[in-house]
């Protein structure tokens, strides 16, 4: 440590003008007078593109690097793969459509409206059989829910791995869906309902992912949904027609949905035994841990997204979310969890769906150990990894909504750390 | 249901509930009595909306689409509709159709369809799952969760292999072909014994190893309880100190997808935080050379407007799951196509091929257009033996987009 001091906080703060000053960029340290709007440039000249030069808008090319990506070594095939949302990039709560995250099992399928049919089966008066323009002609409604995979987070368990939150918390979106409730359709096939039932949906890709929903939730909130942020869904989030699940996992998601049947057990499909179950400590599973808990995480600063302009004005921005309501409150620590200060929300939380969060502060250059911390309208604050680790051990990939930390040091830069 | 799934219903749920009911009740009042003038029903709906606000006690709520109205949409399903969806097998056996297979033949089933990815002893190929052993594995940080070591149910097996097996043909193993499969996969986990013939008859006699190993979701008693509390805001802890950095640092390349690089940074040298703040300031590095600004990537827009090789390309897809061509490609679970087209047959190097192609690479065999549509068309009986696990291409120009297609890409 000889090439360190240890400073006064006075003395350090003398110090942080010197290392801000080699950082501030752009108009604030312009000596001179600015080119940029001194001299006519081309784009005040010449005229632009036209109108239709796009007919279905793209982002802008300067923007090109906010995409979705994957980790290739995380799965045998990009066919039964994963990728993630840009969420360092994005601001709100909305995820646009197009670098919404992608899951599949067999691969995104391209199912024409035409050739869709929903089934209702089961334990119902008259199993019946839907277009998709029957599902249009029933009462639909706008909600705005995020939908997170039950992995998010999951490498997470063994220490810190990913720098990147893109790649740590980037399995989920937000969108605002537009949908028929399946109580609706249920009813409309004359559904037993009683407590005790189940709906068992199933997609029409070749992975048939098919998943048991507790009669309970079925007529609860769950939709069968048609459209996000106002337009078709895509083809990668399940087109024409999924299943939206609010605040539950999002293998329960169903796209393509082709099959909803009445039971009065739950399957125990593939898909809710051998995978999306919850290994403990001492060998034994959880099985049905449907609820995505509280969680919350900074997008910016992060390992994607450095501090570039030194000492002065921070914004410290980042979203939090509960598959249990809404979120509450979330608190900001910049010392690794030894001070907390709220945050502030960018604005009152819907249920089931992403809130921002912002902490406006003035940064001094000192290093952080930046952390963010969620409550939901439960009452549930989000864990530390030890209270996780502690309660469940390390041998699942699942449900791990624990607090993040990223080490920002003195240049900005930050990582994705864990912390005594 | 044994669960009783923590949902949190918050209050505006509740008085939406009532307005629907109400709604639902002021609708079938108005077929009643005939048409009503409108003042009639904006005095009805203004006293539903009076009387759902005072329920809610609150913000009034907006009316809520009737629910539990029939709309008459939708038609009848037929008998051989539900027969043909309605496949799934619940715990119990039930849905298990007429049938059955040894072990036996399982494994000779299993090698032809299931082996290129699982293994010859279901051992997992690559990142493929593994679907035998790993007992006492669970209490690891890293459990082989086998159908042996994990699966707790049969009835999810058969189900499973039936509808989604093998990956890229699923739904075309037959009733027999399955009750093979899922009997020796028993076999393979030491479940039965070599003579065993899995039916329905005999499916409730097996034992699943791990049938006990799973507890119904206890978050709310096991966490939540305890972690529904106020947070601590001020010196929560004494020190903190960096335990473990990024395993892995991932770079984002301007084409998309990511590289992970190990990360050579150590723990060592980093400051730790008391409530007075960092213990140091580490001294800063020198400044790393301006990055160059990234080019306004003009993408070469593709051309060419080829609509047969564009066709091609999606036809592809159904490949591609075991097959890899362009630039780049590589053997995966089948070798790779670059320069197939014209090629001897079986020649791609380091690709370990069925007899059948060995023999065909032997008398030299040309992979001609005739030959790939031929192969193509019912892969199976073309070429005896070959582990590829494709049922074949139906349509005549799905066939010649193909391989139009394979022959765009050279060795």
């Amino acid at each position: 440590m000889d090439d360190t001091f240890k400073p006064s906080r006075r003395a350090f703060l003398r110090g942080s003008a010197a290392v801000a000053a080699g950082s501030v960029a752009g108009a604030a340290a312009a000596t001179g007078p600015d080119p940029l709007i001194t001299e006519l440039q081309d784009w005040t000249s010449y005229t632009g593109v036209g109108v239709d030069e796009t007919p279905y808008g793209m982002p802008i090319s300067f923007e090109s690097h906010v995409v979705r990506r994957n980790v290739e070594w995380l799965t045998a095939s990009p066919i039964s793969s994963i990728n993630f949302t840009p969420i360092h990039a994005l601001e709100g709560t909305i995820t646009p459509q197009g670098c919404a995250f992608e899951r599949h099992h067999s691969g995104a399928i391209e199912l024409a409206k035409p050739d869709y049919r929903l089934m209702i089966n089961g334990l119902v008066d008259q199993p019946l059989v839907f277009t998709y323009d029957d599902l249009e002609r029933f009462p639909r409604e706008n909600h705005v829910y995020f939908c997170e995979c039950a992995a998010n987070t999951g490498m997470e368990w063994a220490g810190a791995q990913l720098n990147g939150v893109q790649f740590t918390h980037g399995m989920i979106h937000n969108m605002e869906y537009t949908g028929v409730p399946l109580r609706i359709l249920l009813n409309e096939a004359g559904a037993d309902m009683s407590a005790d039932k189940w709906v068992y949906v199933e997609g029409a890709d070749a992975s048939s992912n098919g998943r048991s929903i507790p009669m309970e939730k079925a007529l609860d909130d769950v939709l069968v949904a048609f459209k996000a942020n106002g337009e078709a869904l895509r083809m990668e989030h399940g087109y024409p027609v999924r299943l939206v699940v609010p605040g539950w996992e999002g293998n329960m998601w169903v796209k393509w949905l082709r099959r909803i049947e009445v039971t009065d057990m739950a399957v125990e499909s593939r898909e809710e035994t051998s995978k999306y179950t919850d290994v403990l400590e001492d060998g034994t599973a959880r099985k049905w841990t449907w609820e995505m808990d509280a969680k919350s995480v900074i997008t910016s600063p992060s390992p994607q997204m450095p501090i570039k302009h030194g000492a002065g004005p921070l914004v410290i921005s980042g979203l939090a979310w509960s598959g249990h309501g809404k979120i509450a409150r979330v608190d900001v620590s910049k010392d690794g969890g030894i001070t907390w200060e709220t945050a502030r929300l960018g604005k009152q939380g819907d249920t089931k769906a992403l809130t921002r969060f912002y902490l406006d502060m003035e940064w001094d250059g000192a290093p952080m150990l930046l952390q963010s911390r969620a409550m939901d309208d439960t009452g549930y604050v989000q864990p530390t990894k030890e209270q996780l680790r502690e309660k469940r051990g390390e041998n699942s990939v699942y449900h791990n909504n624990c607090i993040q930390t990223w080490y920002v040091n003195s240049q900005g830069i930050a990582e994705n750390v864990e912390v005594s | 249901m044994s669960k009783s799934p923590n949902l949190f219903i918050p209050a505006i749920g509740s008085s939406a509930l009532v307005l629907w009911t109400a709604f639902a009740l002021m609708d079938r009042d108005q077929v009643a009595g005939g048409v009503d003038t409108l003042e009639t029903q904006i005095g009805q709906v203004s006293a539903t909306t009076t009387a759902a606000t005072l329920v809610a006690g609150g913000t009034p709520a907006e009316p809520a689409p009737q629910i539990d109205k029939r709309y008459g949409l939708g038609r009848a399903a037929h008998p051989e509709e539900i027969a043909a969806w309605d496949v799934d097998i619940l715990p119990d056996g039930r849905g298990l159709p007429e049938g059955s297979g040894d072990v036996w033949t399982g494994e000779e089933v299993y090698v032809d369809y299931c082996a290129s990815c699982h293994g010859d002893f279901a051992e997992g190929v690559d990142n493929w799952p593994v679907l035998a052993g790993g007992f006492d594995t669970l209490g690891n940080k890293d459990p082989v969760k086998t159908v042996g070591s994990y699966w707790p149910y049969l009835s999810t097996v058969w189900d499973y292999v039936h509808r989604s097996m093998p990956f890229g043909a699923a739904g075309t193993l037959t009733v027999d072909e399955t009750y093979a499969i899922v009997a020796y996969l028993l076999y393979s986990n030491d479940m039965v014994d070599d003579d065993f013939v899995l039916s329905r008859e005999t499916f409730t006699d097996v034992q699943m190893h791990n049938a006990d190993g799973f507890v119904v979701d206890d978050r709310a008693e096991a966490e939540y309880a305890e972690w529904r509390a106020e947070p601590c805001m001020e010196n929560c802890k004494d020190t903190v100190e960096i335990t473990m950095r990024s395993v892995f640092l991932v770079e984002t390349p301007p084409e998309g997808g990511s590289n992970s690089v190990m990360n050579p940074a150590k723990v060592e040298g980093l400051p730790s935080f008391t409530a007075e703040g960092p213990s140091f300031i580490p001294v800063a590095a020198p400044k790393a050379a301006e990055a160059p600004a990234p080019e306004t990537a003009e993408v070469a827009a593709a051309s060419d407007g080829d609509a047969l090789l564009e066709h091609g390309e999606k036809v592809f897809r159904k490949c591609s799951a075991c097959h890899a061509v362009g630039d780049g490609a590589r053997n995966k679970v089948g070798p790779h196509l670059n320069g197939i087209m014209g090629r001897t047959m079986g020649s791609v190097e380091g690709f370990k091929y069925s007899d059948g192609f060995a023999d065909a690479n032997a008398e030299g065999k040309v992979w001609t257009t005739e030959e790939m549509v031929a192969f193509l068309a019912k892969p199976k009986s073309y070429m005896k033996g070959t582990k590829m696990v494709f049922a074949g291409l139906k349509k005549d120009e799905d066939l010649e987009a193909i391989t139009a297609y394979l022959a765009s890409f050279s060795e």
